[in-house]
């Protein structure tokens, strides 16, 4: 009876270990049939970024400027190929131009995930500055954006955002708060 | 005008955007997708006859090569050809880097050099008469890159591009001239447009 289990297609499918924050997004992705997906990386996400890379569903490579991964990801969309785009606060505060010139203007589905620096726990002060713009900006341009803070969410915030991302031909930004990923804490 | 358009140590002819971008234009015949620069690049495009599988940009400096490696990566059996401004070039070097590293067989950059940022008072670029662009691009790891001696050498490099099994980048030393015509300026549509060009879209 325990052998039968073990080997239960059920059992292989439900594997018994904790749904995590980024296990949730590359499951959405491909649930989405987002495939695309160019990053600057970020320490915390380190997880998501191998994990991708390890998934041959997936085309998934780092960008010098995150500017450069929205232009690449508009392009693939404006083709036939869905992407989403992973970067950290200090790489979003690079965008408003490519956002309101690009994206904005142009109706094109951009997905952003922003692995948030700056808040809660924030050793360096340069970082809580930046965070602070990261909002305004998305309002000035009236973009949809989420503060994902809580794991039993999560899987619907980023599965609901990219659809509705797709079909009003809108941009979105998926703030990942510490509260959610535990963050970047000052260890040297 | 302010800047030199042809530094005296370089072998190549001084050409002209627009003549280059439609001797260009006439060679495509497999519905070929051409991503169009902020400004002249994109103007010129326009003006060499517009094709649904032309893309235009109406800002994001610098952009043109990353959008059009978008568009290269989906559709890996269509040729895509990007059209890029010297000085919208400097503010996105890195993605030549990242360009090499993906090695799109289906990728021909074209990079307009006059110098100057000629739309805003042709004010010289800090890259001037100093910096080589296509070295940079050898640089980076694009290895299949040249500058074109002449008009005829262009179309050389254009056609050889075709058949090209990793991406492309052509120079071109271009005069100081505005751009011929002037994109209408409507994102909405010409993204739409281009959808059909690309074909994953039908028109309503």
């Amino acid at each position: 009876m325990a052998v039968a289990e073990k080997t239960s297609p059920h059992a292989s499918q439900e594997p018994a270990q904790e749904k995590t924050w980024h296990g949730i997004v590359q499951q959405t992705l491909k649930r989405n049939d987002i495939r695309l997906v160019p990053y600057v990386p970020d320490r915390v996400l380190t997880a998501l970024i191998k994990n991708l890379h390890a998934d041959p569903y997936f085309t998934t490579f780092p960008t010098a400027r995150e500017e450069e991964a929205v232009g690449i990801v508009s392009g693939a969309w404006m083709a036939g190929m869905k992407g989403a785009v992973l970067m950290q606060t200090s790489g979003f505060a690079t965008l408003a131009n490519v956002l309101a010139s690009l994206a904005v203007p142009y109706q094109i589905p951009l997905i952003m995930f922003v692995s948030e620096r700056g808040t809660l726990g924030e050793f360096n002060y340069g970082q809580a500055l930046v965070c602070r713009t990261m909002r305004p900006v998305l309002d000035s341009l009236a973009m949809e954006h989420h503060t994902c803070t809580r794991l039993d969410e999560f899987e619907f915030i980023v599965d609901r955002s990219i659809k509705q991302a797709v079909t009003t031909q809108a941009p979105v930004a998926l703030i990942l708060s510490p509260l959610l990923t535990g963050g970047k804490v000052f260890d040297k | 005008m302010n800047a030199p358009v042809n530094p005296p140590d370089r072998n190549t002819k001084v050409m002209n955007r627009f003549d280059l971008t439609s001797r260009l234009v006439a060679k495509l015949k497999n519905e070929e997708a051409v991503v169009g620069g902020i400004g002249n690049t994109n103007f010129d495009l326009w003006a060499a006859g517009h094709r649904p599988q032309n893309f235009y940009m109406l800002g994001s400096m610098g952009l043109a090569f990353p959008i059009a490696l978008g568009v290269a990566l989906a559709q890996p059996k269509r040729r895509v050809f990007a059209l890029e401004g010297d000085g919208s070039l400097l503010m996105q070097l890195g993605s030549l880097s990242t360009i090499a590293a993906l090695a799109p067989k289906n990728l021909t950059m074209v990079v307009m050099d006059n110098g100057i940022y000629q739309i805003t008072g042709a004010q010289p670029t800090p890259a001037a008469a100093l910096a080589d662009i296509v070295a940079i691009a050898v640089a980076s790891g694009i290895a299949d890159s040249a500058w074109a001696a002449d008009e005829e050498d262009f179309e050389r490099l254009i056609e050889q591009s075709l058949t090209a099994a990793a991406p492309a980048l052509i120079g071109v030393r271009i005069d100081d001239k505005p751009g011929t015509g002037t994109t209408r300026r409507d994102p909405v549509q010409i993204r739409e447009r281009f959808m059909h060009g690309m074909g994953v879209r039908q028109p309503l």
